[in-house]
């Protein structure tokens, strides 16, 4: 067990740090110079000189990256461009509130795929089966961003009952829990739910339809076991694939998270990233993919910390 | 999966009622299975005609997708003449969404399709060679991997600026990494199979014994696979143009419609939705093709 702990984190480094490479490097790819968004285009040489230096990029790239790594794992992810504040601080702030999001509607989403999933399965064949089916297709191929504006149009311009935008009244970026501010997370939370919920309802109803048919159920059925009893052998079953799958999925959600919260102006890490991209700044950037991948691998790690918990089979391989 | 690895012809022998070779017999039995499943049959078919709208756009379009007017800006659906109503610009909407597929079809298959051919291929090199280059390739993948897809084609996308070709790229990269691993990992059970270790100790050289050998049972998998993929991609693709990323305007893409209309939700909200609801429909039926196809070749586990 702590062996398989050990392997799992040191497996887990590399990872890490291919991807502060790849977040730092990606933002290079754009054709053009980085300094022409700060500086303007008839500026004199030795101000972009100077620029140059202040920015560190006047050393080769490798030098950069190093410099650049160091610093975040310090807590340091530089100055924006465009507000000369702390990206770290401002990250962390949007983070916040990605974070509210995408637990509500993960949490949401997950329940509703696992209970919808094992009706559908210990019902197999019969119309709740088929409603599960056609929910969870409809559920994967649905455009999430236009799931939102669908809810927006019918919830808020045509029935007035709930918030169009913003994460509070008076459009504040402070988040807290009371009912004034849940009215405005139900509409986005509900949208990025459907992400995992079609995934996971297929799955825990492929997975439950076939257990339960399976021999070892016929027996515990024969010796009399309650339904409660049977179903946790069932669901113990079901438990190590479910959890493998949610975790991706979560995953999903957060990347989608992205779209939704553009949607409904939701002041998360979706609406930061398109600051940074529009205005092209780079530390923004750079900063905003690296901490929300950051959360992603630290997702995997826990959904394989947490593997062998729910299934004994992997910590004793 | 083992359809190609039919008996010998050479044995069997003559007979009044020749046999057809067991390649054919298994497409055959494929196309049987599909004629046999009404819901496939209507998503091919709702799938055929908005692929061929999009295709001759320009003989069946009512419209000029460009032509706007101030005067008749966001015409609710029913208009006379506008039978999906008009545009923010006050373009024939019907005309935009039959054009709009163009692009956004293309958005859908066209990464799936570079993905599929790089993907394949490493795949296939990674898997065949084996070892510590395999380890290499996998491993490096492993980091693209831990992008959501979601974020990594907006971070690529954004990073290479607005545009069609760069969103191409940046789906491009999403759904190559995937495509790799299932190529990698059906060409490394192939490879340890006997007919292959035999055909490398009968003088088989390494690139006939991947295409006559190898090939053929990586392929399935990875196409089935690839197939579930358009969907996901016409979604992104979409979803860049929404965000501004992706098809630039005037185009017309669905995508960028729903951005664009956005602000009209409280004037005429149905038309803005409208974008979306051809996104919906052939994300659906390509999904759906997808799962109909594949338990024909009942490839599924």
């Amino acid at each position: 067990m702590l062996g398989y702990l050990f392997k799992r984190l040191l497996y887990t480094l590399p990872i890490a740090l291919g991807v502060t490479l790849v977040s730092f490097t990606l933002v290079y790819l754009a054709p053009g110079d980085p300094l022409n968004a700060i500086a303007p285009a008839d500026a004199p040489a030795d101000v972009i000189e100077a620029l140059k230096v202040a920015y560190g990029l006047d050393r080769p790239m490798p030098v950069r990256y190093g410099l650049w790594l160091v610093r975040a794992v310090q807590g340091d992810l530089g100055a924006s461009i465009s507000t000369g504040r702390a990206v770290a601080s401002e990250v962390m702030a949007a983070v916040s509130n990605t974070l509210v999001l995408a637990s509500v509607a993960a949490a949401a989403g997950v329940l509703i795929g696992c209970v919808l999933g094992a009706l559908a399965g210990y019902n197999a064949g019969s119309w709740l089966d088929r409603l599960a089916s056609a929910l969870s297709v409809v559920g994967v191929s649905i455009p999430h961003y236009w799931l939102g504006l669908v809810l927006t149009i019918v919830f808020s311009v045509k029935l007035g009952w709930l918030p169009a935008m913003g994460a509070g009244p008076g459009g504040s970026g402070e988040w807290l829990w009371d009912g004034e501010h849940l009215r405005y997370l139900l509409l986005p939370a509900a949208t990025l739910s459907v992400i995992p919920m079609g995934i996971i309802t297929r799955t825990v109803r492929a997975l439950v339809a076939d257990t339960v048919n399976q021999e070892f159920v016929v027996a515990l059925r024969a010796r009399g076991l309650s339904r409660v009893a049977v179903f946790q052998h069932v669901a113990r079953n079901a438990a190590p694939t479910v959890l493998a799958v949610t975790g991706l999925q979560v995953g999903y959600l957060m990347g989608g998270s992205i779209l939704v919260e553009t949607v409904f102006a939701w002041p998360g890490t979706g609406f930061l990233l398109n600051t940074a991209i529009f205005q092209r700044d780079i530390p923004l950037l750079q900063g905003t993919i690296l901490v929300l991948c950051m959360f992603f691998v630290a997702l995997n790690l826990l959904v394989d910390i947490l593997q062998p918990l729910v299934d004994p089979r992997m910590g004793r391989a | 999966m083992s359809t190609t690895l039919g008996a010998p012809a050479a044995i069997s022998t003559p007979s009044v009622i020749a046999l057809p070779p067991r390649r054919r017999g298994y497409w055959a039995g494929v196309a049987r299975q599909l004629l046999r499943d009404p819901l496939t049959l209507i998503t091919a078919v709702v799938l055929l005609v908005v692929i061929v709208a999009a295709v001759f756009a320009p003989w069946i379009a009512p419209a000029d997708p460009y032509k706007a007017s101030m005067l008749r800006r966001l015409q609710p659906i029913g208009t006379p003449g506008f039978p999906l109503g008009t545009d923010e610009l006050g373009r024939d909407m019907l005309t935009r969404l039959i054009y709009g597929g163009r692009l956004s079809l293309l958005m859908g298959v066209l990464p799936v399709l570079f993905a599929f051919g790089i993907g394949t291929s490493v795949g296939l090199f990674a898997g065949y060679v084996g070892g510590r280059i395999n380890m290499l390739i996998m491993r490096t993948l492993d980091v693209f991997y831990a992008f959501p897809s979601v974020l990594l084609a907006v971070a690529v996308a954004g990073a290479l600026g607005p545009g069609m070709s760069n969103s191409l790229i940046a789906l491009t990269l999403v759904f190559v990494p995937q495509v790799v691993r299932v190529a990698e990992s059906v060409t490394t059970q192939v490879r340890k199979l006997d007919y292959v270790d035999a055909a490398r100790m009968s003088g088989a050289g390494v690139f006939s014994i991947i295409r006559t050998h190898v090939l053929g049972n990586v392929l399935g998998p990875v196409f089935v696979y690839a197939t579930g993929l358009i969907s996901v991609s016409m979604i992104l693709g979409s979803g860049l143009s929404f965000l501004g990323l992706g098809v630039k305007p005037p185009e017309p893409e669905w995508g960028l419609m729903l951005n664009t209309l956005r602000s009209a939700i409280y004037v005429n909200p149905w038309i803005a939705a409208l974008p979306g609801v051809m996104i919906f429909i052939t994300s659906m039926g390509f999904n759906l093709l997808a799962d109909g196809v594949r338990s024909a070749m009942d490839l599924r586990r």
